[in-house]
């Protein structure tokens, strides 16, 4: 088992591994940044009417459960063999379950009290959400987006197959080449990447809660 | 939309896909022997040591990270590394890419099964645990009476999950050259053949959800407490 | 200044209305306490009077004005709340908690930074308190910040929902007796929810004593109705030691004290007896002109100047505003078998067990 350091240093210095890195980030951060903006939506949707809540589990469960590789092929007809929006419309589909449930209970998780007091003061229902619920319910929230983001990482190396870039492509090549450090390489950056991104949700979550991080002195 | 679920409709028809080494019978059975090869060695692997480490409530943080290296590391990607590395094998009967797909699978198997037999042993209600302790069952009484059986919806809720993400991934030895349901969709990506992909993923989603319900009722069914969630409905 | 007309209300599903017809008058500046057993609807009235919980029919006027005729939400703006967990916003600082109303309000900055140190110091916090988070205080601060904060646009009107009612006990007595002072510096309208008839007649200038179903028992003075139960369901819920609780009204200062047996350090010996002879007893008590020095035995009077006596300590000095109740307590439990009480102007007189069964029977 060798690895070729000369390939290693060769494609970072003629930049492939770079674009493959920007490559494999547009598409993870596209892909949970419109989740986010769907799951939001909906998200206010069962906030709004609790009985749509079973409904929209079940559709987001069942996209869930679909294998990514079924889910690109089912969208092929519908957008082509290499479309990006073959690989976008299901990577986004599997954020939706994680994202919808985490908003819904971190908005549902605010304590009663706390929204009692605020509508007792007299802010309006729309204020007592986003100053309120909103900011509380970001913990549960952001646990979620780090889930989804590490799991979308991992599929987007997937997505070489309906012809995008990113990491998948050094995989997919070291499979058809024989070529271990290629395969090893596009695996790395990929766990690396994702490591990188749940870190620093991690490093947002503390500094968007400051008052999470204060207890009261024993 | 129609002409192409027509034409979907007519490889389904064609008697030519259900013989051979192309065919969907097969296929299905590779895909499902190599599924339930590669999920039976990681119970083995994962359970005893899930439910032990549950059982004295030990070893918490690494469950955590288990959990988040799993989801972090792309199977695709192990499955490339492990590949040339399984070249060696290629001695044996297996096929070219078996024990690729076989090892990925059953690290992928291993996080979700670990983590729910952990967290359903450890979890089970401490004031039964120490009721049991108290009218004098022993250390094993207490495990395989009480909380064993209070876990098993939790292990068989890992099992599951763990069943369908592999069933959805062996997918994928058709890139290293097994024969799977996944072959459709690379042939079919190969020969721009739209019909053929979404055959296999057809196949491959069906295979998926049957897993999914199908061991969802099982899961069900082995909740010791079945009766009494009914009864609360 | 807070009307409430034939309100009732039925929740949606229910057999019975929680509240059948209430009909209460609260008049400007005064200490309402609402009290009943579970069910009697006092906490479901307390919140329509904010539109927490809309009223099935009824009218209620708040100032003047019909409560359904404003947004709730403006309404609430003029109206303080305090609830019994409080809810303080745990992502704010004191600070900004405190300021929640104002800055709905459109203060400008400095009004509000004004008027937040000026409550903190109102409610007896300190003020490096402001840039901490709710997490990071007792109990008991929370709730003098969930005060603060009901006082912040100055509203005329407070309800309060059981605010002590999660605080341990010690605490909560603080708490009660400190709002009470601060009511009365400020003389706002307070409508008090409670469970605890001691609570609730401590508290109020008036109680409201609800039956199941909203019904409106007796509405008086606390005094009154400690004196007069209007029915068999108040004796009942009053308990037993209505004598006693009224005397935890009544202030030592109401009573009629006595001199006592005392007698000036500067008197001889000889009168001291005969002092103690005259009150039929065997211990008599040393002054110094005004200054009540403590008391000493028949035994230790012989020849000696009584200056240089060693007197005892009376265990219990009451002041005038003590209650009978505790004047009770110390003339019961000293050897004496009185209390003495000391103003700032010195020794004014003693009393003992008849004294205060006098004033139960008035």
């Amino acid at each position: 088992m060798t690895i070729d350091w000369d390939w290693i240093r060769r494609n970072l210095l003629e930049g492939s591994i770079w674009q493959a890195t920007q490559e494999h980030l547009m598409h993870t951060v596209i892909a949970v940044g419109v989740g986010l903006i769907v799951s939001f939506a909906l998200s206010l949707a069962v906030l709004r009417w609790p009985r749509t809540y079973a409904p929209i589990t079940w559709v987001t469960g069942i996209l869930y459960t679909i294998p990514s590789i079924a889910l690109f092929t089912f969208l092929v007809p519908i957008f082509g063999l290499t479309s990006i929006f073959t690989a976008q419309v299901a990577l986004v589909s599997y954020t939706l379950l994680i994202l919808i449930r985490n908003i819904v209970a971190g908005i549902r998780g605010v304590p009663d009290h706390v929204v009692e007091a605020s509508r007792g003061m007299g802010m309006t229902e729309r204020r007592i959400f986003l100053d309120v619920q909103l900011p509380l319910a970001l913990p549960a929230i952001i646990a979620g987006v780090r889930v989804a983001a590490v799991t979308t990482v991992g599929l987007v190396t997937l997505t070489v197959i309906v012809g995008q870039g990113g990491y998948g492509l050094f995989i997919l090549r070291g499979i058809g080449r024989r070529f271990l450090t290629e395969a090893l390489v596009g695996t790395l950056l990929a766990v690396l990447m994702a490591i990188v991104i749940d870190r620093g949700l991690v490093l947002l979550e503390r500094l968007a809660t400051p008052w999470a991080q204060r207890r009261r002195p024993a | 939309m129609i002409d192409f679920l027509r034409e979907v409709g007519a490889w389904f028809a064609d008697p030519a896909n259900w013989t051979g080494n192309r065919g969907l019978p097969g296929l299905l059975s590779a895909h499902v022997g190599l599924t339930l090869a590669s999920l039976a060695v990681s119970a083995v692997l994962a359970l005893p040591a899930a439910v032990y480490l549950g059982h004295k409530r030990r070893g918490g943080a690494l469950v955590v990270s288990v959990v988040n290296i799993g989801r972090a590391v792309p199977t695709f990607g192990v499955m490339g590394v492990i590949f040339p590395l399984t070249l060696a094998f290629s001695a044996t009967a297996r096929p070219l890419g078996y024990w690729a797909t076989f090892v990925a699978m059953v690290l992928l198997a291993m996080p979700p099964m670990f983590v729910n037999a952990y967290t359903g042993v450890r979890d089970v209600d401490p004031a039964l645990v120490e009721a049991a302790r108290g009218m004098g069952m022993t250390d094993r009484q207490v495990l395989t009476d009480v909380e064993l059986p209070l876990a098993l919806p939790l292990v068989m809720a890992g099992i599951r999950t763990a069943a369908v993400a592999v069933v959805a991934t062996v997918t994928l030895s058709a890139w290293l050259g097994y024969g799977s349901l996944g072959t459709y969709v690379f042939v079919g990506f190969a020969q721009r053949d739209q019909v053929l992909v979404f055959v296999g993923g057809l196949a491959v989603a069906v295979l998926a959800v049957i897993t999914e319900l199908g061991l969802g009722g099982l899961e069900r069914l082995v909740d010791p407490l079945r009766a009494i969630r009914r009864r609360r409905r | 200044m807070i009307r409430l007309e034939s309100v009732r209300k039925v929740f949606p599903g229910a057999t019975a209305p929680a509240v059948t017809s209430l009909s209460l008058e609260i008049p400007e500046g005064e200490f309402v306490t609402l009290v009943g057993p579970s069910g009697c609807g006092k906490t479901t009235t307390l919140k329509m009077i904010n539109r927490i919980i809309e009223p099935t029919s009824g009218t209620i006027e708040v100032g003047g004005q019909d409560v359904l005729s404003i947004e709730p939400h403006l309404l609430r703006r003029s109206i303080g709340y305090v609830i019994q967990q409080v809810g303080l916003l745990p992502h704010r600082t004191v600070e900004q908690n405190i300021a929640t109303v104002p800055r709905l309000l459109g203060w400008p900055r400095d009004r509000i930074e004004a008027r937040v140190a000026e409550l903190v110091e109102m409610v007896g916090l300190e003020h490096e308190m402001r840039d901490r988070y709710p997490a990071e205080l007792s109990g008991g601060q929370q709730q003098r910040v969930g005060v603060a904060r009901a006082l912040a646009a100055d509203p005329p009107v407070l309800l309060m929902d059981e605010p002590f009612g999660a605080v341990d006990p010690i605490v909560r007595e603080h708490l009660q007796m400190e709002f009470k002072d601060l009511w009365r510096r400020l003389g706002k309208t307070v409508v008090f929810v409670t469970h605890d008839i001691d609570e609730a007649v401590r508290m109020g200038t008036r109680v409201a004593i609800l039956n199941i179903g909203g019904i409106l028992e007796q509405y008086d003075r606390p005094e009154e109705i400690l004196a007069n139960p209007a029915s068999e369901f108040v004796a009942r819920f009053l308990g037993e030691e209505r004598g006693l609780r009224r005397l935890g009204l009544l202030p030592v200062s109401s009573a009629t004290l006595e001199r006592g047996p005392v007698v000036d350090v500067s008197a001889g010996p000889s009168e001291a007896r005969a002092v103690m002879d005259r009150h039929e007893v065997d211990w008599v008590g040393l002054l110094d002109g005004n200054r009540l020095l403590g008391w000493v035995p028949a035994s230790e009077i012989g020849s000696t100047p009584l200056r240089d006596l060693e007197p005892r300590e009376f265990l219990v000095r009451l002041r005038p505003d003590d209650s009978l109740r505790r004047a009770l307590d110390a003339v019961v439990t000293s050897r004496t078998r009185v209390g003495v009480v000391v103003g700032d102007e010195g020794y004014l007189g003693m009393l003992d067990v008849e004294t205060v069964a006098e004033e139960i029977t008035e």
